[in-house]
C-alpha cells in the first residue's frame, strides 16, 4: 500500500511537488514563523530578565504561552483594516504579496532530507545510487538553485518599497527607500560570498551541495569556506530587515515603510520577515552547515551500524530540522544583543568592507581550487 | 568591587575598565580625554568635491518638509521638531515644545508653599525628589532657615536626591540605547531604577510621585533598615550596570551611532546656558554641588567626571560616570549620617507631629492654620539653584508675605538645552536625531513645566 502510493508519487513528479510544497510551506515553515513571533518575545523576555507572553492559554493547555501566536493571528485577522484616503489603493494591497510570496516560493529550492528510495524504505541501502525509483525530498530540483533563489529574494525589495511608496507617508517613503537601497545593496555581496562555495562544490545546484559536503563535518561549507559564512550570514541578516539592520524599520527613527498598514496585512509584513528569517537559516544550513547531512551518517547508518533506510531519512530531515532552528535562535540573540546601524554606516559596510572581503574570497577560493586540480 | 568598601581607603577597583577615583583624580577619564577631536570623513569630502566636477544632471529636487512629533516613539515627552530634509540630511529645523504645558508657575501661585510639592513632582518625573529639594531649598532661604534645618534632614535630602540622579541617568542612559536599537539594556537599566524605586516607595509611599520633602526637613525619617538595603541594593545594582556598560561602551556600532554626533563646544554650550551632564561633555567641569555646595555636599568627596569632545557618546559617558560618583557620595552619606529629628522644631512653619494634633489645642490651631493660611514667609524673592538630574535647577520665587508665593519661576535646564536642539542636528542624518535627541534628555514635564 505504502510502496504504491510512494512509486504514484515517484512516477507523477507534478503530483510529488505539489505534496511536498503543501507539507513543506504549510507543516513546517508557517508554523514556524508564528512560533517564532512567540519565540522571539520570550527569547527577548529572557535576556531581559522579563517573563515574556507565558498566559495564552486554551482552558487549561497552557504550554509556557505556546499558544501566543494563535492569540496573535486572531488578534492581526479581526482588527479593523485602515486604508488611507489617499493611497493607491492597488499598490497598497499589492505590496503585503509582494513581500511574502517570493520568500514562500523559494523554498522550493531548499533539499529538506536526501532522495527517498522507493521501493526500498525498510531495507538498508547501501548506494542510493542502485535506487530504481526514488522522490527527492525537495520541491524542484532545478540546476539553476540558488541563482533561483537570488532571483526571487531580489523580487522582495519590490514589497518594501512598494508599501512605502504607496502609503502616501513621508515616514514609510523614506522607510522604503532605506529598503530599497539596504536589499539593493547587500544583495550584492549575499552572491558573491557564495561564489566561493560554489567553486569548492562546483555546483549551483542545493542539493548537490548539500550531497558534496557529505557527512564528514571537516568538508562542510562552514570548514572550507568560513570567510563566505561569516560574509554571506551578515549579509542575509541585512537582507531579512532584521537588527542591526533593521533601518527600514527604524522603530525609534521612522517607524518603519509599513507604518499606514493594520491588521492582517500588516501581518503579513511581519510573518514575512519572520518566514525570511527562517528561509535565511535554510539558506545557511545547505549551504554551510551540510544541510540534511549528519556527521558520520551515510546512507546505510552509522557505519557498520545499520539502519534501515526510512529511518536514516527522517534522522535527517529531523536534523535538519534541528539545524534551521538552531540557526533561528542565533538570529534571535543577535537580534537582541546589537544595536542598530546608521544608514551611511551600513552602505559603508556593505560596499567598502563586505564586497572587497568577498571578492577576496573569490579569487582566493578559485586559486585554491584551480592549484588542488591541479592546473586543469 | 562593593560599594560598602569604596569610601575613604585604599583604590577602588570598579567593574569593567572604568577607571578608579585616583585616576580620574589624576587626569580626568582616560577613555575620555584621550579621544583626540574626530576628523571629517575623509572620504565624504573626496566624493562632495568629485560630485562638483560631475555635470549637473537634470533632476529637479527639493527639500522636503517632515513633522517628527508631537506624537513620535522618539520623542520622550511631547516635543514637535518639523524637519527640512534633502534625503535623509536635516537642512533645517523648527523645535517645537510646549506640548505638555501643565501651568506649573500659574498652579504655584494658588497652592500654599506645601501644595507646591506635588507639582515639582511632576516637573523632571524621573528625578522628583531633586525637585522637591530644590523647591524647599528655594523656600527656606527666603525663610532664611537654612542653616537651622535639622542635619539628618539634610542628610536624608542628599540620599534621596542621589537616589533620584542614579534613576534620571539611568532612564536617560537606558532610553538612549534603546533609540539605536539596544533594546536589551534599556531593560536591565530600568531593572535597576525598578530596585531604587522599590526602596523610594518604601520611603516615601509613593513610586514615581514622591511629595516627600517639606519646608524645614522631610515628611519621615528613614525606615528601620532602609540604610542596609540601599547598600544591598546599590551592590546589587553594580552587577547589571557593568553588563549594560559591556554591551554599550565597548559595542563598535554604539561606539559608531554615538561618536562624533550632536558636537557642541565649550564656549557655545556656555553662550546657549548649557548646564549639569551636558555642559560637563564639553569640558566645563561645572557642577553646583562642588561650585556651590548646598546642603551637606561640601563633607563628601566625589569627582566630576568631564567629557573632552562634547559629542553624545561624551554625554553617555559623563552620566555613567556621575551614576558611580553618586554612589560614592551615597555611601558617604550613609556613613556620616547623623541621628536626631528630621524636621524643623518651628511651629508657625512645619506641621506639628499628628498625635500632638489630635492631642493639644496649640498644636491643632497650628496645624490649622498651616492647612488654610500656608507657611507665611517673609516678602522678598529669592533664586535658589541646586544640581537636578539635567542640570541647574533652579527656582526663582518672589513672596508677598501671605502663605502663597506670589511668583514662581522654574529654571529647568531641559528648556535651556532644548533650544540648542535644532544647532546640533544641523546637517546630520534623521537617524542621528534620536540619540541627540536623547542625550540631551529632555524631559517634557521639566522643559515645558
Amino acid at each position: 500500500m505504502t510502496d504504491s502510493i510512494l512509486m504514484f508519487l515517484a512516477e507523477h513528479t507534478a503530483v510529488a511537488a505539489l505534496l511536498k510544497l503543501v507539507l513543506l510551506v504549510l507543516g513546517f515553515v508557517m508554523p514556524l514563523a508564528s512560533l517564532s513571533t512567540w519565540a522571539e518575545r520570550r527569547q527577548s523576555a529572557m535576556m531581559q530578565d522579563r517573563l515574556g507572553p507565558n498566559r495564552a492559554s486554551i482552558g487549561p493547555v497552557k504550554l509556557w504561552g505556546i499558544l501566543h501566536f494563535v492569540a496573535d493571528a486572531i488578534k492581526m485577522m479581526f482588527k479593523e483594516d485602515v486604508v488611507p484616503a489617499k493611497v493607491d489603493r492597488f499598490l497598497f494591497a499589492l505590496a503585503p504579496v509582494m513581500a511574502i510570496a517570493p520568500v514562500l516560493i523559494t523554498f522550493a529550492v531548499i533539499p529538506f532530507g536526501p532522495d527517498l528510495c522507493v521501493g526500498q524504505v525498510m531495507s538498508v541501502v547501501t548506494d542510493p545510487a542502485m535506487c530504481k525509483a526514488t522522490i527527492p525530498l525537495q520541491v524542484a530540483r532545478m540546476d539553476v538553485g540558488m541563482l533561483f533563489y537570488f532571483a526571487l529574494a531580489s523580487l522582495a525589495v519590490y514589497g518594501t518599497t512598494l508599501a512605502g511608496w504607496a502609503s502616501y507617508n513621508k515616514w514609510s517613503l523614506l522607510g522604503g527607500l532605506r529598503a530599497s537601497s539596504q536589499m539593493m545593496s547587500y544583495e550584492v555581496c549575499m552572491g558573491l560570498s557564495l561564489m566561493g562555495v560554489f567553486l569548492v562544490y562546483g555546483s549551483l545546484e542545493p542539493n548537490a551541495i548539500v550531497a558534496a559536503q557529505g557527512s564528514s563535518i571537516l568538508n562542510w561549507g562552514i570548514f572550507t569556506q568560513p570567510l563566505a559564512f561569516i560574509l554571506f550570514f551578515t549579509a542575509a541578516i541585512a537582507e531579512t530587515k532584521r537588527a542591526p539592520f533593521d533601518l527600514p524599520e527604524g522603530e525609534p527613527e521612522l517607524i518603519g515603510y509599513f507604518v499606514e498598514y493594520s491588521g492582517m496585512r500588516f501581518g503579513i509584513f511581519f510573518l514575512a520577515e519572520f518566514i525570511e528569517t527562517i528561509f535565511l537559516a535554510a539558506v545557511v544550513t545547505t549551504v554551510f552547515l551540510g544541510g540534511w547531512q549528519i556527521p558520520g551518517l551515510d546512507s546505510s547508518g552509522f557505519g557498520s551500524f545499520h539502519l534501515p533506510h526510512l529511518v536514516v531519512v527522517l534522522l535527517q530531515v529531523v536534523v535538519w530540522s534541528l539545524k534551521i532552528l538552531f540557526l533561528c535562535w542565533l538570529q534571535l540573540l543577535i537580534r537582541w544583543t546589537l544595536p542598530r546601524f546608521r544608514p551611511d554606516q551600513l552602505m559603508r559596510l556593505g560596499w567598502k568592507q563586505l564586497l572587497p572581503l568577498s571578492l577576496l574570497n573569490i579569487i582566493v577560493t578559485a586559486a585554491v581550487v584551480l592549484w588542488r586540480s591541479g592546473g586543469k | 568591587m562593593s560599594t560598602t568598601t569604596q569610601s575613604k581607603t585604599g583604590p577602588r577597583k570598579l567593574a569593567f575598565g572604568m577607571p578608579t577615583p585616583d585616576e580620574i583624580a589624576a587626569g580626568g577619564i582616560p577613555g575620555l580625554s584621550a579621544r583626540p577631536k574626530l576628523p571629517v570623513d575623509l572620504m565624504d569630502k573626496l566624493n562632495a568635491s568629485e560630485l562638483e566636477e560631475v555635470e549637473d544632471i537634470e533632476l529637479p529636487t527639493e527639500p522636503m518638509q517632515i513633522n517628527m512629533g508631537p506624537s513620535h516613539p522618539a520623542t520622550h515627552g511631547t516635543v514637535r521638531i518639523v524637519l527640512t530634509i534633502d534625503g535623509e540630511t536635516v537642512r533645517d529645523s523648527d523645535v517645537q515644545v510646549g506640548y505638555l504645558h501643565r501651568c506649573f508657575e500659574k498652579e504655584a501661585e494658588y497652592a500654599t508653599y506645601t501644595q507646591v510639592f506635588p507639582y515639582t513632582d511632576r516637573l523632571n518625573y524621573v528625578s522628583p525628589l531633586l525637585n522637591n529639594v530644590g523647591f524647599a531649598l528655594a523656600v527656606e532661604k527666603l525663610l532664611g532657615i537654612g542653616a537651622a534645618i535639622p542635619e539628618r534632614a539634610q542628610y536624608i535630602r542628599v540620599i534621596v536626591g542621589e537616589i533620584s540622579r542614579i534613576t534620571d541617568h539611568l532612564t536617560c542612559l537606558g532610553a538612549s540605547a534603546m533609540e539605536v536599537g539596544g533594546f536589551t539594556p534599556f531593560l536591565w537599566m530600568i531593572k535597576i531604577r525598578e530596585w531604587l524605586w522599590e526602596l523610594l516607595e518604601e520611603l516615601t509611599g509613593a513610586r514615581l510621585t514622591h511629595s516627600y520633602v517639606r519646608v524645614g526637613g522631610v515628611s519621615q525619617d528613614l525606615t528601620e533598615d532602609f540604610i542596609a538595603r540601599l547598600r544591598a541594593t546599590l551592590n546589587r545594582s553594580l552587577e547589571p550596570l557593568a553588563e549594560c556598560e559591556k554591551l554599550l561602551v565597548k559595542n563598535r556600532i554604539f561606539r559608531d551611532r554615538m561618536d562624533g554626533v550632536g558636537t557642541m563646544s565649550a564656549e557655545d554650550a556656555i553662550a546657549m546656558g548649557w548646564t549639569g551632564p551636558c555642559l560637563r561633555s564639553t569640558g566645563v567641569p561645572y557642577d553646583v554641588r562642588k561650585d556651590h555646595p548646598y546642603l551637606v555636599y561640601d563633607r563628601f568627596e566625589f569627582d566630576v567626571p568631564v567629557g573632552s569632545v562634547g559629542d553624545n557618546y561624551d554625554r553617555f559617558a559623563v552620566r555613567l560616570e556621575e551614576i558611580r560618583q553618586s554612589m560614592r557620595i551615597l555611601e558617604q552619606a550613609m556613613q556620616q549620617i547623623p541621628p536626631g529629628p528630621v524636621l524643623l522644631d518651628e511651629p508657625r512653619i512645619c506641621m506639628p507631629p499628628k498625635n500632638a494634633v489630635y492631642n493639644t489645642i496649640e498644636s491643632m490651631i497650628g496645624h490649622f492654620k498651616l492647612i488654610v493660611d500656608g507657611i507665611k514667609v517673609p516678602p522678598g524673592e529669592v533664586y535658589s539653584y541646586t544640581e537636578g538630574g539635567n542640570g541647574e535647577l533652579g527656582f526663582y520665587i518672589v513672596s508677598d508675605g501671605s502663605g502663597r508665593p506670589y511668583r514662581c519661576h522654574v529654571r529647568s535646564p531641559s528648556f535651556i538645552i532644548t533650544q540648542s536642539m535644532s544647532k546640533l542636528i544641523l546637517g546630520a542624518g534623521i537617524a542621528d536625531i534620536i540619540p541627540t535627541f536623547g542625550m540631551i534628555n529632555m524631559i517634557g514635564g521639566e522643559c515645558d513645566r
